[in-house]
């Protein structure tokens, strides 16, 4: 590092004296700047500075709006408000005269005006607007300085919606004979395309023609644009591969001009650039891999030069070669490399060895042997940073006969740690780790203790979760469960026993937990022993509420014994006038529940924590209470989204075009709506309920739900497959000699160097065991995923299934008959050949997606073997099918019930104008069935005979088939019809057998054809709307019409109109109940507007377009 | 990505300070503090890289005087690093040796600098006569 300017600036006198400075000369230091700069140099103290700068700030704001102020003084005025900004005191007085001093100033002065707004405001700041006629003007200017300076400021902030006003200009200045103006109009471009992608779609052509520039700046500016396109669609710009390739080979080869190179290597950045480009095109693309060989092998040859702008190039070299398809002889190189760097003795290069090293191993674990003893020694280095990294390093290639080493490793550095990000970060590692590797339940669960004390409050939330979860779930053998729960049940009654007042909140909620549910596996510890420890963790200063309701909750579940009923007398008294809410509720519910001990036993069942609790989700009960308080004038509720709507429109002017003429008026609201929270909340439930837990109320809620809830499906799985990115190797035989030992290093090319003692060479067989056990280098292909010790059991995840029938509780007094086809059906073409046709091929079509629930299913059958049945039954089934309907699609034929004298199968038909029920009843026994009866029956839809049962009796081996015409009444999500059948054998008593059907509300739905201009009339009339955000296709040429198309083929609306982001799309429910749509592209998001005249069903029309958009 | 570029002398002063992710005025001086605490606590044998939060920092020491730049995890460190060299070369050949009262008298010369080399976090340009270009003319017809 012997660098000039180092030198020069080492060898400077003490800087801060004034005189004889080149730098002071050049401004009189009785300018007000200069008065300001020795203000600042001499400043003490916090509180001086304070002092100045309220000084300073006064003597601007009267100078910057003084009407005598010269540009030039401006100019001054605007750096001395840069250095009040800089050093933390807001200055917006001054912005609108920045925009001021760029609009008027002469050059030097317009660029400080530029500079000052780049600088003060951000992007999306209102006054930039008042930028654009500026900038416009400047662009035009004859003065190439000027339009250079606005090119600047354009590709630094522009407000999106003006971009088409300059757009044409810029596109213009690429065809500019100077390449400085080039250069910039094309960052101007790349910048657009970064805030508003859809501006700049026509003019990729002109990319291709500035990366074929014949000057290299424009042509490297243009790999910006690059670079991001690439990102975004590698499968796009393949045919670029050979471009990037023949521009990297004439850099590496130095046929820029001498000015591009930097320390005689030619543009580094350049070149990491370009390799960055190549390592996403042929990321795992073997054709396009090869164009690259050859010079990525140039590159890493030329890496011979000892600076560390070499040293950058081929990192990103080996990252590259490691990413794209792989070819030996070049991983050798790499790998030969990464050598260089971990054994440089400068740190840096070390550090960046680690780095490359880390992302290596992912790859290829066995790369680590190599350097074990490097690893080893930067484990111990003193620099936390470099100890930092090798965790990371080490953490990738955890497996199990490693772990333990490694776990503690990590441990030990929490241990020394100040930096919480870093501690979260670690625990959470480790917290992974040992879930995944624990090799027995003692080390598992005092690893936690570990983890729970060192992470204290800091911990992400989903860790106590997870392992709460995993405790009450269980594993593959219960044997097994019952002896980690005891242990952790020990273990934390030891920790209580000792001091608790140390331990962290959340841990001591998990203690919490874990005594309340799993106390009474310990048979020696009686319920009133633990009860006391509880009850000191209330009486304790350092409990949270959030913690004392943990413990009130734990009681709950302890309280049943008796014996010291005073003492929990006593807590629920204490707490049931607390202040906190949650804690007083908890009270109530302790108070009640321990004097009631049959109730206790019936809502807090014992070891049943993760059964599933049947809730009435749309708060039925609180109806009499809702119409109570509406009577008396209370205002109608409405769901956060609608309010959230009101609010900003009442506060922010709308800066949108008006694009659409759709009329917009203040949504309405009736007495109706009150369902919509309920489903508002089932719906977040399903897009992912992870995040629930910031939900504190749920995270001290009654244990039934406790850890349920808090955890769905997506979160918890996504969670489970990273992990299970990292390398696994598999096992080798746990104890390994050192003979053996030996042997796997004599195959290394790296040799250990003679001073590493005997403790290192011991760490490193602990610590890469398991490494060297690989036969073949595993590159990119997965190894076989290892047995985890702590797998969840499959079950587990029926645990958080979202609710499937949120509307269908009882709710009397609802019943409007509705009108049957009032609507002519010849106004209506919904005959269209992609509903009747396209229904049967796609089991994502409403009726395929129907499930049945069987009631009497026969439990030894086996699966496969019940699937065949399934399938024969049904192929038997549908030629029973009334040759009126057989020409329809029809639903899968699920069987219902059956039992040895009959089987009950059924199907739903979609006729144009209504869905019918075919219920098939076969006899399965020699006799004849006399008295066969079918009842159908549900409380959304209205059930009618269309052709009842043939007749009483049921020859043997024949099928009945019986059809029902369904006519909702109400809109549900799905509708639930229960039914009985009722039939006598000749010699018997009368039978009957109980079965259901479900089927879903798109059944009914079918496609309103109609134009913008009645869509716009209906839309007025309608006063049920639901609005919510719906997550876009991933489709690069046009999410919205991408996700449309799906809407359009499993719900079976139609798109009426699509105008530009938005469009509008209609449907009907059974012909007379219209629901009209409107769609909008939004921040990444589809907006999505419902309105009917039907009360719910926007709500659940929007529960299925969901659905149609999660499921793939 | 680069998120900030920051020079601080050896008190912890600020002496310049640009962006390219937006940060609340309010929540700049905190992190500058933590940022200079980060930097000169480290010796001149430890790593010139640093993790801090979601975003690590890249230093260099001249005289008195460290730059710090903030990037992500996915930016190359080694590539960063002597790009803060390449900046204060740049610096160095407008100003005929760059001192810290250079940059305290002409920090508009400086960001202007510094706008030409970084932009929306990426680098732009590295090419010293062409990163000044713009500079120099601007310099000559203020001066002519």
């Amino acid at each position: 590092m012997s660098d000039v300017v180092e030198k020069t600036l080492t060898a400077l006198p003490s800087l801060l004296s004034l005189d004889s400075q080149p730098g002071s000369a050049k401004l009189s230091s009785s300018s007000k700047l200069g008065n300001l700069i020795r203000g600042i140099t001499e400043l003490t103290s916090k509180h001086e500075e304070e002092k100045l700068i309220q000084r300073e700030l006064l003597l601007i704001k009267e100078q910057v709006s003084s009407p005598n102020t010269t540009m030039r003084q401006m100019k001054e005025l605007m750096v001395r408000a840069i250095y009040c900004e800089m050093l933390g005191y807001g200055v917006s007085f001054s912005y609108i005269h920045a925009i001021k001093l760029a609009q008027q100033g002469n050059v030097l002065e317009k660029r400080v005006g530029y500079l000052a707004v780049s600088l003060f405001l951000n992007e999306g700041h209102e006054l930039l607007l008042l930028l654009v006629n500026t900038v416009l003007k400047d662009l035009q200017s004859t003065n190439l300085i000027e339009v250079c300076m606005a090119l600047t400021v354009v590709s630094q902030m522009f407000p999106k919606d003006m971009i088409p006003a300059i757009l044409p200009l810029v596109e213009e200045k690429l065809n500019h004979p100077k390449e400085i103006i080039r250069r910039k109009a094309v960052l101007a471009l790349y910048k657009f395309y970064l805030i508003a992608p859809n501006q700049v779609q026509h003019i990729h052509n002109k990319f291709r023609k500035a990366l074929c520039d014949k000057d290299p700046g424009v042509m490297s500016a243009s790999l910006h644009i690059y670079l991001q396109l690439i990102q975004e669609n590698p499968e796009g710009y393949k045919d670029l591969a050979p471009s990037f390739v023949t521009i990297l080979k004439q850099v590496v080869a130095g046929k820029l001009p001498m000015d591009f190179n930097y320390h005689s290597v030619p543009a580094p950045w350049l070149q990491i650039h370009l390799l960055r480009i190549l390592s996403l095109l042929g990321k795992s693309d073997q054709s396009t891999s090869e164009i690259m060989y050859e010079i990525l092998d140039e590159s890493l040859r030329r890496a011979e030069m000892n600076h560390n702008i070499t040293y950058a190039i081929l990192y990103e070299c080996v990252k590259c070669v490691y990413t794209i398809h792989p070819k030996s002889d070049l991983l050798e190189k790499a790998a030969k490399c990464i050598g260089n760097f971990v054994l440089s003795p400068k740190i840096n290069l070390k550090y960046l060895g680690l780095k490359a090293l880390t992302y290596v191993v992912q790859q290829d674990p066995k790369l680590a042997l190599q350097h074990q003893m490097t690893i080893i020694e930067c484990l111990d280095h003193p620099d936390l940073i470099i100890k930092r990294e090798t965790l990371e390093l080490l953490f990738r290639i955890t497996n199990e006969q490693n772990v333990t080493v490694i776990v503690e490793k990590m441990l030990d550095f929490l241990q020394i740690n100040k930096d919480d990000h870093t501690t979260i970060d670690l625990v959470g590692k480790v917290a992974e780790l040992a879930e995944k590797y624990a090799p027995d339940n003692e080390w598992f669960i005092e690893t936690m203790n570990t983890v729970f004390s060192v992470g204290g409050d800091l911990l992400q939330p989903d860790i106590p979760n997870s392992f709460l979860k995993l405790l009450s779930e269980g594993f593959d053998s219960v044997e097994e469960d019952k002896k980690l729960r005891l242990f952790a049940v020990n273990s934390y009654v030891s920790l209580l026993e000792g001091g608790p007042s140390k331990l962290p909140q959340r841990f001591l909620q998990v203690i919490c937990w874990v005594l309340g549910e799993f106390s009474h596996l310990r048979e020696d510890l009686e319920p009133d022993v633990v009860l006391r420890m509880l009850a000191k963790l209330l009486d304790m200063k350092s409990s949270s509420s959030e913690t004392k309701c943990w413990v009130l909750m734990a009681m709950t579940k302890l309280c049943s014994g008796g014996a010291a009923l005073a003492l929990v007398q006593d807590v629920s008294e204490t707490y049931s006038s607390s202040l906190d809410t949650m804690l007083r509720q908890r009270a109530q519910e302790l108070q009640i529940l321990s004097q009631d001990s049959k109730l206790q036993a019936k809502v807090l069942p014992r070891s049943a924590s993760m059964e599933p609790v049947e809730v009435d989700s749309s708060l039925s009960f609180l109806d009499g209470f809702v119409s109570e308080a509406l009577a008396a004038g209370a205002a109608p509720y409405k769901p956060p989204h609608q309010r959230q709507e009101e609010l900003s429109r009442s506060k922010a002017l709308n800066m949108e075009p008006y694009g659409l003429s759709l009329p917009i008026g203040m949504s309405s609201c009736s007495v109706t709506d009150r369902q919509s929270p309920t489903l508002l909340s089932i719906s977040s439930g399903l897009s992912g309920d992870s995040a629930d837990f910031s939900h504190k109320g749920s995270s001290a809620a009654l244990k039934l739900d406790g850890v349920k809830r808090l955890w769905g499906r997506d979160g918890y799985l996504a969670k489970k497959e990273a992990a299970e990115e990292a390398p696994q190797v598999e096992a080798a035989s746990p104890v390994r000699s050192p003979s053996q030992r030996g042997d796997t290093d004599g195959s290394v090319s790296q040799t250990p160097t003679p001073e590493c003692d005997q403790e290192k060479q011991q760490l490193a067989s602990s610590l890469f065991v398991g490494l060297a056990t690989q036969s073949s280098v595993c590159l990119m292909g997965k190894s076989e995923p290892t047995s985890q010790r702590f797998r969840r059991k499959p079950k587990a995840s029926g645990g958080s299934e979202p609710m499937s029938n949120p509307l269908a509780s009882p709710s009397d007094g609802a019943d409007n008959v509705l009108p049957q086809n009032l609507l002519d059906s010849s106004d209506l073409d919904v005959s269209s050949p992609e509903q009747t046709h396209g229904l049967p091929q796609d089991p994502d079509t409403p009726n395929g997606s129907c499930t049945a629930e069987e009631e009497s299913a026969d439990p030894m059958a086996e699966p496969s073997a019940h699937e065949d049945l399934d399938r024969s039954r049904d192929s038997c089934l549908s030629s029973h099918l009334p040759a009126e309907l057989s020409a329809l699609s029809h639903s899968e034929i699920t069987s219902l019930c059956s039992n040895q004298s009959l089987d009950v199968s059924a199907c739903h038909v979609q006729r144009e104008d209504s869905v019918v029920l075919v219920v098939f009843v076969s006899n399965r026994s020699d006799f004849c069935l006399q008295q066969m009866r079918l009842q159908v029956q549900s409380e959304e839809l209205e059930v009618s005979c269309a052709s009842d049962c043939p007749s009483e009796e049921l020859k043997s081996h024949s099928v009945a088939v019986c059809q029902y015409l369904l006519t909702v009444q109400r809109p549900s999500v799905h509708f639930d019809l229960s039914a009985t059948v009722s039939w006598q054998l000749p010699a018997g008593s009368p039978q009957t057998a109980p079965f259901s059907y479900k089927l879903p509300l798109t059944g009914f739905i079918r496609a309103l054809r109609l134009s913008t201009e009645e869509y716009g009339a209906m839309w007025l009339a309608y006063s049920h709307d639901t609005k919510l955000n719906l997550t876009l296709m991933d489709d690069d040429q046009d999410p919205l019409a991408a996700t449309l198309h799906v809407l359009k083929r499993k719900l079976q609306l139609h798109v009426v109109e699509i105008i530009g982001v938005e469009a509008i799309v209609a449907c009907c429910l059974q012909q007379d109940q219209p629901c009209l749509m409107h769609c909008r592209v939004h921040a990444g998001m589809l907006a999505v507007w419902l309105r009917s005249p039907v009360p719910d069903l926007p709500d659940c029309l929007l529960y299925h377009c969901q659905r149609a958009l999660q499921e793939p | 990505m680069i998120k900030f570029v920051l020079m601080v002398n050896q008190q912890g002063q600020t002496r310049l300070s640009k962006y390219y992710d937006p940060v609340e005025l309010s929540r700049r001086a905190a992190l500058e503090a933590v940022v200079v605490r980060c930097c000169l606590s480290r010796s001149k044998h430890e790593c010139s890289f640093v993790e801090y939060n979601d975003f690590k920092l890249v230093y260099r020491q001249y005289a008195a005087l460290y730059v710090v730049v903030g990037i992500t995890h996915s930016e190359n460190e080694l590539s960063i690093y002597e790009l803060i060299q390449n900046f204060v070369e740049v610096l160095d050949k407008y100003f005929s040796r760059v001192s810290e009262l250079d940059i305290m008298f002409n920090l508009d010369s400086v960001h202007i600098i510094l706008d030409e080399m970084i932009q929306n976090g990426h680098i732009v340009e590295t090419n010293k006569s062409r990163i000044l270009a713009p500079l120099t003319a601007i310099d000559k017809m203020a001066d002519g």
